[in-house]
């Protein structure tokens, strides 16, 4: 049988809305042979998730129609099967892992039943034997004691576990190909890494081919060979993973490439995000269809869609660019990198000054109530457990953590938005935490915060004017004509947006309205709750850009909540690691990630790819086994132990010391300014190879 | 089988009283039951996808039909709607007399006009009271949770374990007949479940992140529910009042049917049915009962489907598909 296991041939996927006709694919070429891994990467919105769907003849139709194209698994044509054929194909031949475990799982059957359902709808197989089947799957994807694991629910299951168990039924049936659709964006970044490794051994053991679709291009460098690059529904550029990303030759690729922050570099003097939004998929530009956000273009990109041409004669790496001989030239000049050095500016301002916010022995504990009349205090969920930090002015401190760590609680205490336990939070000369209802409300105008999600935080029944001017209704501050132009202004947006609705925009513009929000009035010190990580990658550093200028013109003070490190080392001046409601680390940024000295920390860093498949394959990766533990009731003495790479390692009298002594914030050797909580710190290189 | 209600009443509440509430209840209407400030272009929107249900556009053409015919019914109709003419009882239909004259000789065309004014006013008034105070103590409830909350919802617990029209009954008996004392009977075993809705939402909203934005940029509790919670939670409490308009036409013939509420000489719907109760079986009388009881289906289907298209049209779910 000649030819690719799977290919994909001139795939139109069209959607027929009252806006219009919605091109989700249009023209897809792609193929994928065993045992390799196929990477298709784009932004939200550029029809990745359709061309897969559409495989498995998940797409229905109408309002869906397919004007053209052919799914060919091993030369069969999959669109022109009969669906009872299609059936038998799904899942058992292909298998689908999906973004989301919790919503993709049943949660009225144990997890055991619903694999075993899988084994028996496409094997002849009894009962009994599809569930020692269930098992054995388990077992292969790493569930501890699976045998009392397949007779859980769902909601039994961890994050984690759930996409474990996922993948156990996506295999059910030794499938020759997996579709994993965005498969590790839910989870935290140590089990991501947990997750991504199961899916390289599977790979590697069942030679089986792997299509991973997603938005994450560090994801992509490590873990495949060749990639797709997707833009408008049209694949733009296509290559192994090192042509893609050491000279691509289209220029949203190499857009793409400059605006991702890198964790194993200190940050360029600003980042170079392609300017504009991604366009609608019902009016997507004529020509190329990234020409308007593009530096290149010219005339003869609006004339014609070019085509996906080979690089080079005989070359698998092919753009459909036809300015790409200037992109290679512009990849190639190196980018301006600011010399670490920033912490020693900080340090001599951080000596001179006060603080800008000063958080002394934190804590927020949540009381679990039970009992039917009366209301009984039985436990004590630990979300933050005695927190100090300092924050000079001028400068950002990043407080970094899996979910669950007690990040966000930390920075809603601190504003008072949810009231501290104990504690004491001090920004400028003020004590936040001794101030009344009213002095509390007067003082917001000092202490502003930016939320995660653009969506949410801004009322769906306000115009951008509204919401701005509530502020200064509330806060006072002068409201003349020119204010609210003004502020939209400073933040990048246009003054005719200010009588539109938040409906309107779309997140990165949102975002900016948030931003000019809690901007407005100057204040003092603001918390930035993960701005940027429910946007697209090209969006998230124009953000990170406007952050950065509003800090140097307003010399505002941040503290920035973040889980994605690599956004971290670009714009943190200090960085504080968390876990379980404690601080583990605490250093200047480039001591950090160059020197971590905690385990965690250390994991922590090792888990997040880097946007380089040459410096991501000689990385060594330290996986965390389990999940955070439950913070009602967190491990006694050292809180990580239980996770703990290098507690495995230690001496029995050494392990009893991570068991019965809590670990302080100490001075870490060999520099004044490194804390770390860890009776057995010490370095370990894991950002390079 | 009348129940002459203490006489003495009577002539207090009949005709002026009715006409004098209108202009208030109008006014009441406007100010609580309007639709909240939407975004012109969602509101379009949801004129776009209510336009496409072509039931709820037949429902929202009678709702129209009778919203105009209460206001300016009475100065049109060819007759007085309360002149009996003892002379000409019970008459078919007739070119004098389009649909009749009932049992106390009144033009049945005449009545019904007046009839659809009443069920109008008790209606609209009705649902916008109860609304005023569920959507108000819902919103406390949801709001401020505590004791508030369980001191709301058991209150809640109370009016609903009531049937509408027992509860309705024992409150006009207690207050006397007359039209407001029927309108705050039923408003009062009808706001339950609007502030329960209205807790149900203010409950969410509560925890949502523009409602963090807003405190944190120093907004206080009244702020927040008039001007982030009410604006977002009101859609779908606005569809109940909606469906509850025709609960409520009907419970004011049932109650007058029972000869409890509006004074047996006013000529109110469920009044006309119970007149002609004896004529039931009688051939060539059907028009006695069978025109008010027409009235009274029309007017519950118009509001049920009103209530079904603004439900569809307003529903997350169905936005931007199809």
């Amino acid at each position: 049988m000649g030819g690719p296991l799977l290919e994909v041939r001139d795939l139109r996927v069209y959607f027929d809305t009252p806006a219009g006709v919605v091109k989700a694919v249009d023209g897809v070429n792609w193929h994928v042979e065993e045992g390799e891994t196929l990477a298709i990467v784009g932004e939200s919105g550029a029809g990745k998730s359709v061309s897969a769907m559409t495989i498995l003849g998940l797409v229905p139709s109408p309002p869906a129609s397919f004007p053209s194209g052919a799914v060919l698994l091993r030369g069969r044509s999959l669109l022109s099967m009969p669906e009872s054929e299609q059936r038998k194909l799904r899942g058992s031949e292909i298998a689908m892992i999906f973004q989301d475990p919790l919503t993709a799982l049943n949660p009225v059957f144990k997890v055991g039943e619903q694999i075993a359902e899988m084994v028996r709808t496409h094997q002849k197989v009894g009962r009994s034997g599809a569930s020692r089947k269930a098992v054995e799957l388990l077992d292969e994807v790493g569930i501890p004691s699976p045998a009392r694991r397949a007779t859980q629910y769902p909601h039994e299951f961890s994050g984690g576990m759930r996409q474990r168990a996922m993948i156990a039924m996506a295999l059910a049936n030794d499938p020759q190909v997996l579709l994993a659709d965005e498969p590790t964006t839910a989870l935290d970044v140590t089990v991501q890494a947990q997750i991504m490794t199961l899916l390289e051994q599977l790979r590697h053991d069942r030679n089986t081919a792997i299509v991973l679709i997603t938005h994450d291009l560090g994801l992509v460098a490590s873990h495949a060979d060749r990639i797709a690059v997707m833009y408008a529904g049209r694949i733009v550029e296509t290559g192994t993973s090192r042509e893609i990303f050491e000279t691509p030759r289209h220029a949203y690729t190499h857009g793409l490439l400059s605006s991702l922050t890198r964790m194993d570099q200190a940050r360029p003097a600003k980042l170079e995000p392609i300017p504009g939004q991604p366009p609608s998929l019902s009016r997507v530009p004529a020509g190329c269809p990234f020409h308007p956000r593009c530096r290149f273009a010219t005339q003869g990109c609006i004339d014609e869609v070019p085509a996906l041409l080979p690089v080079m004669a005989g070359s698998d790496h092919g753009a459909a660019c036809i300015h790409s001989d200037q992109v290679a030239a512009a990849h190639g000049q190196p980018r301006e990198i600011v010399t670490p050095g920033s912490a020693a500016v900080v340090e001599q301002a951080g000596n001179g000054h006060r603080p800008m916010l000063e958080v002394i022995d934190l804590v927020k504990h949540y009381p679990i109530r039970s009992g039917v009349f009366i209301k009984k205090t039985v436990g004590l969920v630990q979300a933050v457990d005695g927190i100090s930090l300092a924050i000079p002015p001028g400068s950002t401190l990043s407080l970094v953590g899996e979910s669950g760590c007690g990040k966000s609680t930390v920075a809603r205490s601190i504003l008072r938005l949810q009231e501290p336990t104990s504690g004491t939070v001090r920004i400028g000369e003020r004590d936040v935490t001794a101030l009344g209802k009213e002095d509390l409300r007067r003082a917001r105008e000092d202490m502003q915060i930016v939320f995660q999600d653009p969506y949410a935080s801004l009322n769906p029944r306000m115009t951008v004017r509204q919401i701005l001017s509530e502020k200064y209704e509330l806060l006072g501050g002068e409201l003349t004509s020119s204010t609210i132009s003004d502020l939209l202004d400073t933040v990048g947006l246009s003054v005719e947006y200010a009588d539109r609705y938040p409906h309107e925009f779309s997140g990165g513009q949102r975002q900016r309205v948030g931003i000019a929000r809690a901007i407005a009035l100057k204040p003092k010190f603001v918390v930035l709750d993960e701005p940027v990580s429910a946007l697209d990658v090209s969006i998230q550093a124009q953000i990170l850009n406007l952050l950065a200028e509003l800090q140097r013109d307003f010399g505002l003070t941040y503290l920035f909540i973040a889980h994605d490190l690599s956004v971290v080392r670009h714009i943190s001046d200090r960085v504080a690691v968390m876990y379980l409601g404690t601080i583990v680390e605490l250093a200047d940024r480039d001591d950090l990630f160059e020197r971590p000295r905690h385990p965690y920390t250390q994991a922590l860093i090792s888990a997040v790819p880097i946007p380089d498949p040459v410096v991501e394959r000689s990385r060594e990766r330290i996986v965390l086994t389990g999940d955070v533990p439950n913070p009602a009731d967190p491990p006694s003495g050292c809180r990580f132990r239980t996770r703990c790479w290098k507690h495995l390692e230690l001496s029995e009298p050494d392990k009893r010391r991570c068991i019965e002594v809590p670990p302080v914030l100490v001075r870490a050797e060999g520099s004044s300014r490194h804390r770390v909580a860890c009776h057995f710190a010490g370095a370990r290189e894991v950002l390079r190879g | 089988m009348t129940h002459p209600s203490r006489t003495g009443d009577v002539p207090a509440v009949t005709g002026i009283p009715v006409e004098a509430a209108l202009p208030t209840a109008g006014s009441q209407t406007a100010t609580t039951t309007g639709p909240p400030r939407h975004p012109p272009g969602q509101f379009k929107d949801i004129w776009r996808r209510y336009r496409r249900n072509k039931l709820a556009m037949v429902g929202l053409l009678i709702v129209a039909i009778l919203v105009v015919t209460a206001i300016i019914g009475p100065y049109v109709t060819p007759y007085d709607a309360f002149d009996q003419n003892l002379l000409d009882t019970t008459a078919p239909p007739s070119p004098q007399h389009l649909l009749g004259t009932d049992v106390l000789g009144r033009d049945m065309f005449s009545a019904l006009v007046y009839g659809v004014r009443l069920a109008m006013i008790v209606a609209l008034s009705t649902v916008a009271l109860s609304l005023v105070l569920g959507v108000t103590l819902g919103a406390i409830a949801g709001f401020h949770g505590k004791a508030s909350d369980t001191a709301i919802m058991r209150t809640t617990d109370i009016f609903l374990a009531f049937p509408l029209l027992v509860g309705a009954i024992v409150v006009v008996r207690a207050a006397g007949p007359g039209v407001w004392p029927v309108i705050v009977a039923l408003a009062l075993f009808s706001w339950a479940t609007s502030a329960r809705l209205m807790r149900g939402q203010a409950l969410a909203l509560r925890e949502s992140e523009y409602v963090e934005a807003a405190r944190s940029i120093g907004a206080g509790n009244r702020r927040i529910i008039v001007r982030h919670i009410l604006p977002n939670a009101i859609a779908p409490v606005f569809v109940y009042a909606f469906t509850s308009i025709g609960v409520v036409v009907v419970a004011l013939a049932s109650l007058s049917y029972l000869g409890i509420g509006v004074p047996p000489n006013v000529p109110e719907w469920g009044r006309l049915i119970s007149q002609s109760v004896q004529f039931l079986r009688v051939p060539g009388k059907t028009h006695l009962w069978l025109s008010p009881a027409v009235a009274i289906c029309v007017t519950t289907l118009a509001f049920a489907l009103v209530a079904d298209g603004l439900r569809d049209a307003l529903d997350p779910k169905l936005r931007g598909a199809g």
